[in-house]
C-alpha cells in the first residue's frame, strides 16, 4: 500500500506543506506537519519541503511490458452519416504527436453509413483506417462499440488513443478504457509528448476550471484520452493524401441496450457541438423577449444558440443549449457571450473558444476578463443593431 | 427492487484562489458537501421507491467523515448506506475509483439498478459510471433526463445527446447516470434528519474484500497527476466604445478582419 508520512526529526513546522497542499490535508500541530484523511497521496507537499520531511512511498506494481505498443488511434465520431468535426481536430493532432514519437496515425471509424468516409479521414491525416460498418451500428451503441474498439486495439496495441469528448465519447471511452484495464483522461484541452520520456503529457481543467492539471499514464497502454470539441485545428484538406482502409468483419453480439428513438434539436437550428459560432444568451439579456433576438442574430450568422444557466432555469431556452459546468462543454472559434456575467462555471464550458465576445450592461462582469472584444451596452439597443448592419453587409 | 446510489463528498466551492506571493492555492475553510449531481441521483432513487417500492443502498467512497453525507443521504429516504473508506483506497483516479466502488456493489450482491450522478463537481470527468458499468459486466445509459418506464426486466430513459435527446432501453440490472434535468432534490424531513443522524454507517476497509491490491489507490491508478496550476486567463481584451452603432459597426469590422464572417 502506498504511504505519506512526515519524519518529526526533520520537519520545522514551516507551513510551506501546508499551503502547497491543493486539498488542505495537512495541519500543523505542536510544531509538525499531520497529514489528515483526506491526504489524496499527490506529492504537492514532498516537492514543497526544503527539508525532506515528508516521505510519500508507492509501491511498486508489476506492469506488462508496454514497448510493443505502437501508433496514434483517433475515433472518428459520426452522426448520420456524417463525420464529426472533432474527429478531424483529433486527427491533426494526432499527426503532430506521431511525429513526435516517429510514429504514424490511424483511425477508427464505426457506424453505418460510413463506409465512405474513410477516404476524407485520410484526407485529413489518417495513415491507416479501419472501418467498421454494418447496419447493426447504425446507432450509437456503448457496448458493440466497446467489443469492435477493444478487441482491435488488443490485435494492434496502439500506443494513444483520443476520442472526442462529445456526449458519446465521454459516455464510451470508459467502458473501453475499463475493458482494456488502461487510464483514461477527460476532457482534455492541451495534448504533447514528453520528449525524454516519450509520454502524453495531457492537460484538462478540474474544479470547474479553476485548476489545470497535467497528467499522464506511465505504465499502462494505451494511452487514452478524451479531447474537447475545438481545441486543436484541422488540417487542411489534403485529396492527394494516401493511406490504407482495412474494412473489420462485424460480429452481431446480441446488445443490452437499444435506441427506440431521437428528437433531434432542429427547432434550435445548428447543434451546439459542432458549432463553429454560438451566440449565447444569459440573464443579462433582462426579457425572453430579447431571446428572440439572440435567436435571430444566431440565425444570421448561421450560429448555434447557447445560454447560461439562469436562463434555463428562467426556462427561456432548453436545457440543451446550456453552457457550462453542468451543462455542455465547446469550443468553438467565435463565441458571442451577450447578457452572460461569466460565472466561472459557465467559463468552464467555453473558455477553449478562440475569439470571445462579450456585450453586457455591467461593465465589471467576469466575463470581459475573458472576452477579445468588449461592449458594454444594453443589448436590446445593440442587438438590433449588430442585425440590421450584418443585413445590410450580407 | 434494489438500488444502490454512488455518491461523492465534493468541496462545497470549486473556487481555487492562489496566493500571489507563495504563488500556492490558498483553501481556507473548505467544506464538504455531497457532489451536487448525486444529489438528483438520490432524488430519483426516492421518487422510484415512493412509486413501487424499492430499497435503496447508498455507497462511496471516501474518507471517514463521509458517513455523515451517507447519514444525511438516509434522511431524504435512503435504507442504508455503506462506506468504502482505508488509506489504502487514497490517491485513486477514476479506474481504481471503479474497481473499489465494484467490490462495494458486489458486496451488497443482489442489485436492479445502479444510479449515479453524471459527474462529480470537483474531477468533472463523468467516467466513474461507465467505468463501474463495464468493470461489472453491465450495461449503463449515460446523461439521463428523464427515466420513462421501469420493467421488470428493463428500463427506458430520455438522455441528452449533443445532437438532442434519446430514447433508450436497457435491460437491467444497469448503470443510469443522471443529469440535473432529471428532478428538483427534496430537503429532509424532522423525522427524516433524526432518522438519519441514528443510522449506523458500516465503514468497510480493504481488508473486508478478497481483492487486486494492485488495483486500488495510488498505486493502483493507470493516470498519475504530474503538476497542477491555476489556469491563466490573460486575454488582450479590446473595449469597443461609442453609441450602440459605432460599436456594432466596430465589432463587425474586426469579426470581419478575423475571418470570422462567413461573408
Amino acid at each position: 500500500m502506498s504511504s505519506i508520512k512526515v519524519i518529526d526529526e526533520k520537519c520545522i513546522g514551516c507551513k510551506k506543506c501546508v499551503s502547497a497542499c491543493p486539498f488542505a490535508a495537512i495541519q500543523i500541530e505542536n510544531k509538525k506537519a499531520v497529514i489528515l484523511d483526506n491526504c489524496t497521496l499527490c506529492g504537492s507537499c514532498v516537492e514543497s519541503c526544503r527539508f525532506n520531511a515528508i516521505e510519500l512511498t508507492v509501491d511498486e506494481v508489476a506492469h506488462e511490458d508496454i514497448s510493443t505498443y505502437h501508433g496514434v488511434w483517433v475515433f472518428a465520431e459520426t452522426f448520420d452519416g456524417q463525420l464529426r468535426n472533432v474527429g478531424l481536430e483529433l486527427l491533426g493532432q494526432a499527426q503532430q504527436l506521431a511525429a513526435d514519437l516517429h510514429t504514424k496515425v490511424t483511425a477508427v471509424l464505426i457506424g453505418h453509413p460510413v463506409k465512405h468516409l474513410a477516404q476524407e479521414l485520410i484526407a485529413y491525416g489518417a495513415d491507416d483506417v479501419f472501418v467498421a460498418d454494418d447496419t447493426s451500428l447504425k446507432d450509437f451503441n456503448d457496448q458493440s462499440y466497446t467489443d469492435i474498439m477493444a478487441s482491435l486495439v488488443e490485435k494492434q496495441k496502439p500506443e494513444i488513443i483520443l476520442l472526442g469528448a462529445t456526449m458519446y465519447g465521454r459516455s464510451f471511452a470508459p467502458r473501453v478504457a475499463a475493458r482494456l484495464r488502461t487510464g483514461l483522461t477527460a476532457d482534455c484541452t492541451g495534448l504533447s509528448i514528453d520528449l525524454e520520456t516519450k509520454l502524453l503529457e495531457q492537460t484538462r481543467p478540474a474544479f470547474g476550471g479553476n485548476l489545470m492539471a497535467t497528467i499522464i499514464c506511465p505504465y499502462y497502454r494505451p494511452q487514452m484520452a478524451t479531447v474537447r470539441p475545438g481545441v486543436f485545428a484541422t488540417l487542411p484538406q489534403d485529396e492527394t493524401r494516401t493511406g490504407q482502409i482495412h474494412e473489420l468483419p462485424v460480429k452481431k453480439n446480441p446488445v443490452d441496450v437499444e435506441t427506440i428513438a431521437r428528437v433531434l434539436h432542429e427547432e434550435q437550428g445548428v447543434s451546439i457541438a459542432d458549432a463553429e459560432v454560438i451566440v449565447a444568451a444569459g440573464r443579462g439579456i433582462n426579457s425572453p423577449k430579447n431571446v428572440q433576438l439572440v435567436k435571430e442574430l444566431a440565425e444570421l450568422m448561421g450560429a448555434a444558440v447557447g445560454a447560461s444557466r439562469a436562463v434555463v432555469d428562467l426556462g427561456w431556452l432548453p436545457y440543451s443549449q446550456q453552457i457550462g459546468q453542468t451543462g455542455k462543454t465547446v469550443g468553438p472559434k467565435l463565441y458571442i457571450a451577450v447578457g452572460v456575467s461569466g460565472a466561472i462555471q459557465h467559463l468552464a464550458g467555453m473558455s477553449s473558444a478562440q475569439t470571445i465576445v462579450a456585450i453586457n450592461s455591467d461593465s465589471d462582469a467576469p466575463i470581459f476578463k475573458v472576452a477579445h472584444y468588449a461592449l458594454v451596452g444594453d443589448c436590446s439597443e445593440l442587438l438590433p443593431e449588430l442585425i440590421a448592419q450584418l443585413k445590410a453587409v450580407q | 427492487m434494489k438500488i444502490i446510489v454512488c455518491v461523492k463528498q465534493v468541496p462545497a466551492t470549486n473556487e481555487v484562489k492562489m496566493d500571489p506571493v507563495t504563488n500556492t492555492i490558498i483553501r481556507e475553510g473548505v467544506e464538504s458537501i455531497l457532489n451536487p449531481f448525486d444529489t438528483y441521483a438520490i432524488e430519483e432513487a426516492i421518487r422510484i421507491k415512493e412509486k413501487q417500492g424499492a430499497q435503496i443502498t447508498a455507497l462511496s467512497m471516501g474518507i471517514p467523515s463521509v458517513v455523515t453525507l451517507l447519514q444525511e443521504a438516509v434522511s431524504l429516504g435512503v435504507d442504508d448506506a455503506i462506506l468504502l473508506s482505508d488509506r489504502a483506497f487514497a490517491g485513486a483516479d477514476t479506474m481504481a475509483t471503479a474497481y473499489t466502488l465494484q467490490l462495494g456493489v458486489e458486496s451488497i450482491g443482489d442489485y436492479d439498478l445502479i444510479l449515479c450522478g453524471k459527474m462529480a463537481t470537483d474531477g468533472d470527468t463523468a467516467q466513474v459510471g461507465p467505468m463501474l458499468a463495464e468493470v461489472l459486466g453491465i450495461p449503463q445509459i449515460t446523461d439521463v433526463g428523464e427515466i420513462l418506464e421501469i420493467g421488470t426486466d428493463f428500463i427506458l430513459c430520455r438522455r441528452m445527446t449533443d445532437d438532442g435527446y434519446e430514447t433508450v432501453k436497457s435491460k437491467l440490472p444497469a448503470v443510469i447516470t443522471v443529469t440535473k434535468e432529471i428532478n428538483i432534490p427534496r430537503l429532509p424531513s424532522i423525522a427524516g434528519m433524526k432518522r438519519g443522524k441514528a443510522a449506523k454507517v458500516p465503514v468497510m476497509t480493504s481488508k473486508d474484500f478478497q481483492l487486486e491490491a494492485e488495483r486500488i489507490g495510488l498505486s493502483g491508478s493507470p493516470t498519475q497527476v504530474v503538476r497542477t496550476f491555476i489556469p491563466s486567463h490573460d486575454i488582450a481584451s479590446e473595449v469597443l466604445t461609442g453609441s450602440p452603432t459605432e460599436q456594432a459597426e466596430a465589432l463587425i469590422e474586426k469579426l470581419r478582419e478575423q475571418k470570422l464572417l462567413n461573408w
